[in-house]
């Protein structure tokens, strides 16, 4: 009897599983011939990740391809779910590594260093983020949330130069570490009430009506607490504490890592927890999403005003970015109406979007903040316009399509999601929204202002554009107005990420 | 008469419930970042109370495999932990050691 | 008799629990949580899960708090800090206080409230018995090779993000080594 038993393990997709597969060899590459060959030439190892981030993206389209004819499923013993959802989520964090490798290579150059572990690290978050995007199950949502958290704790830490950097690596594993306990207990009160961890089979048994009481306060608390882990990990407030300090303490490019890849992580597993698994219980939910929105709106918006520091400023903005985004996921839960459904797909394109901008503004300011990342004051953007016209105009381009204006991608963003709130009647919500805009607009405003009309004392120095930024800001500027100025072959796609697997 | 009283789940559910709030409160009243990670590690090993005594109420081994990878992520967690730690107070002997006071907030 | 391991144990628990928390001397606390972590070990017996209080105790005790106690000594705080001294406002441990006891009351209430609901019950769990003495590991290794492949190949990743964070944070590099 013992020796006959035979395991037969889930039957593997590999080329499903191709895009995750391609950053884990670029990984390898880097670790094994950055530590078996001699130094490398410089910037090579920046683009050796690029290449594999964009080998992986070319893998997505074909992967999409092959979805627009089959029908979303759950592979591997149902672990991950394949659909468009996850593969437009893998192309934004892709998206991502591929912008920051490049910055993040001129930024060692700046610094005086060289080595390809950070690079590692980015492919390692990716793996993370993407296997979170796709998880199909709580426990290993967690294992990529951890995967791609313990990346960023090292990245926030990895300038040992600076003791910011320190503190920012420190305080972010202290709170990571808290909020990943609260995820954890949350899915072992999931488990306790529904016996799975499996979202497919919690959706299944939560919504036998008879076998499940509604008010079981097991599961309640057990939502509850994901909820909190998520929405630390996400920065809402009233969870986003750490977030400034973070954002101003870590290396430049890494903040545009985190606040790109990080966030569509952890949005794209929220959204499918709580619409998959969680379909049956949208009435308990949805009041916490909608609280969650309003005050990160309101109080993101409001408190980037009052800073001096351009990184803190982007990092209240991404608190406000993140309740724009709660927004799409509010209306993703409204299951009674037809546009439901909208919700899903304008919080993942605003995501796709944001992240390009994010990623752009960051390394303008990395640019310009110099060695040392020293300096990011609002101060010492003054001037320039006459300093660096062409960056100046990169900055704007970027600012003005996070304030959301017309004919940027900004707006295509903002406009969806509010739509999808309009159209599910959240319209308390959407008014605060566009409130929010007004407001925040006020501190990009703010920003341009001191770009363009204010002159630099003393600093003549333009600040040097390396030639990879230079080409990851152009992109971005590009993909910036194209989108803003023909969205349609955008959004027609990310209307296909609606069905997601196992649903 | 105490012999008829057998421990149920809920008492391990409860237990746990206590050790994840002990560490909670310790996170937030410590402020010493070795003693804030091992509050962490003990909200932690309440978690996988939680999950021991439920894989066996619920006669179910996956309870306990997710106890298994919650111990491969406290393991990983504590290198990486422990990694910032060193490197952030190494430097902090030289100078007096005074609290996170760089980054304002 | 499972009254009273139940009771030992759960003591042990606790009062490590406390004594991480409230001891101001960084070893005493480390010292503390490994009397913790048996006693959990403890739990896992009793609870007949055998393979995983071997692992908690060899991987936590063993190696996580031995870690622990390595590093406070690297860095030489062993010394007891004055609690009193650490830089808290007024409001914020008894704020602590009431979070912590207040997040234990909603638990503890959720639990009791769905004793009766934990009402799903899965193919049986083995346990270590005189015939098959390793039933219990075989049964978690079919769940970890079957189910939970993906985790399980995942968590290699997150080792090699553990093992490269380390070289990233503890790599001394030329130009640090020169004495300043």
């Amino acid at each position: 009897m013992f020796a006959a038993e035979t395991l037969t393990g889930p039957s593997i997709p590999w080329f499903t599983l191709s895009p995750l597969l391609a950053l884990l060899i670029g990984a390898c590459v880097l670790m094994l011939g950055g530590s078996l060959l001699p130094q490398w030439p410089r910037g090579l190892y920046g683009i050796v990740t690029a290449l594999s981030a964009a080998t992986s993206i070319v893998l997505c389209f074909f992967l999409w391809d092959n979805l627009s004819d089959g029908r979303p499923e759950t592979i591997i013993g149902d672990a991950l779910a394949f659909d468009h959802f996850a593969v437009l989520g893998t192309i934004s964090i892709c998206v991502a590594v591929l912008l920051a490798s490049l910055t993040t290579s001129d930024y060692l150059v700046r610094e005086g260093e060289d080595g390809p572990e950070l690079f590692v690290l980015y492919l390692s978050a990716a793996i993370g983020g993407i296997v979170m995007v796709a998880a199909q199950d709580l426990i290993v949502l967690f294992l990529g949330l951890e995967t791609l958290s313990l990346a960023l704790y090292v990245l926030a830490a990895s300038n040992r130069r600076r003791e910011e950097s320190q503190e920012a690596g420190l305080k972010y594993f202290i709170l990571g570490g808290f909020s990943s306990a609260f995820f954890l207990y949350g899915i072992a009160l999931i488990y306790g009430a529904t016996k799975h961890t499996n979202l497919g089979r919690i959706m299944e048994t939560l919504s036998s009506q008879q076998a499940f009481p509604r008010n079981d306060v097991l599961l309640l608390a057990g939502v509850g607490l994901l909820l909190v882990g998520l929405a630390f990990k996400v920065a809402a407030v009233p969870f986003q504490v750490w977030t400034p300090d973070v954002y101003q303490g870590a290396p430049t490019p890494v903040t545009s890592f985190m606040a790109s890849a990080g966030k569509t992580a952890a949005f794209a597993a929220l959204l499918r927890v709580s619409v998959t698994a969680l379909e049956s219980r949208v009435d308990d939910w949805r009041p916490v999403v909608w609280v969650l929105a309003v005050l990160s709106l309101v109080v993101g918006s409001v408190l980037a005003v009052t800073q001096t520091n351009v990184k803190r400023m982007l990092a209240y903005s991404s608190i406000s970015h993140a309740g724009f985004i709660l927004l799409g996921v509010e209306a993703a839960s409204h299951t009674g109406s037809a546009s439901a459904a909208d919700g899903i797909a304008s919080a993942m394109t605003y995501l796709l979007l944001y992240t390009v901008l994010v990623i752009g503004t960051f390394t303008i300011v990395g640019l310009v903040a110099g060695r040392g990342d020293s300096a990011s004051n609002l101060t010492d953007f003054r001037g320039l316009g006459r300093r660096r016209p062409a960056l100046a105009l990169a900055l704007t381009v970027f600012l003005l399509a996070q304030a959301g204006m017309p004919l940027t991608s900004g707006f295509v963003a903002k406009f969806g999601v509010i739509r999808a709130a309009v159209e599910t009647s959240s319209y308390a919500i959407a008014i605060i929204a566009m409130l929010a805009s007004v407001i925040g607009a006020f501190l990009y405003l703010r920003i341009m202002v001191s770009a363009w009309m204010e002159d630099a004392e003393g600093q003549d120095a333009a600040p040097p554009v390396p030639f990879l930024s230079g080409l990851a800001v152009t992109a971005a500027v590009a993909f910036t107005l194209v989108v803003g100025i023909v969205p349609g072959w955008l959004l027609d796609a990310t209307r296909q990420v609606i069905t997601l697997a196992g649903r | 008469m105490a012999a008829a009283v057998v421990p149920t789940t809920t008492w391990y559910l409860i237990l746990a419930a206590a050790l994840f709030a002990i560490g909670m409160t310790g996170v937030l009243v410590r402020r010493n970042p070795l003693i804030m990670f091992m509050c962490i590690e003990l909200m932690l090993n309440a978690v996988n109370l939680t999950f021991v005594a439920l894989a066996t109420e619920l006669t179910d081994i996956n309870g306990q495999t997710a106890v298994f990878f919650v111990l491969v992520v406290a393991a990983a967690e504590v290198v990486v932990g422990l990694g910032i730690i060193v490197s952030i107070m190494r430097r902090r002997q030289q100078a007096t050691a005074d609290d996170l006071a760089a980054l304002k907030g | 008799m499972d009254l009273f391991v139940f009771v030992c144990a759960a003591i042990m628990v606790l009062v490590g629990a406390l004594g991480v928390v409230l001891r101001s001397n960084p070893v005493h606390a480390a010292l503390s949580m490994i009397l913790t972590l048996f006693g959990v070990a403890v739990l896992f017996v009793a609870r007949e899960a055998n393979f995983l209080a071997a692992v908690q105790v060899i991987v936590y005790a063993g190696a996580i708090v031995v870690l622990f106690l390595f590093v406070i000594m690297l860095l030489g705080v062993d010394r007891a800090e004055d609690l009193r001294a650490e830089p808290l406002g007024n409001i914020q441990r008894p704020l602590a206080l009431v979070l912590g006891v207040g997040m234990f009351a909603v638990l503890a209430g959720a639990i009791v409230r769905s004793r009766e609901s934990l009402r799903f019950r899965g193919e049986g769990v083995d346990t270590a018995t005189l015939e098959d003495a390793d039933g219990n590991i075989r049964q978690i290794a079919r769940s970890i090779f079957g189910d939970y492949v993906v985790a399980f190949e995942l968590t290699s990743v997150l080792l090699i993000v553990a093992v490269v964070g380390t070289v990233v944070l503890a790599r001394r590099r030329k130009s640090e080594r020169t004495p300043s």
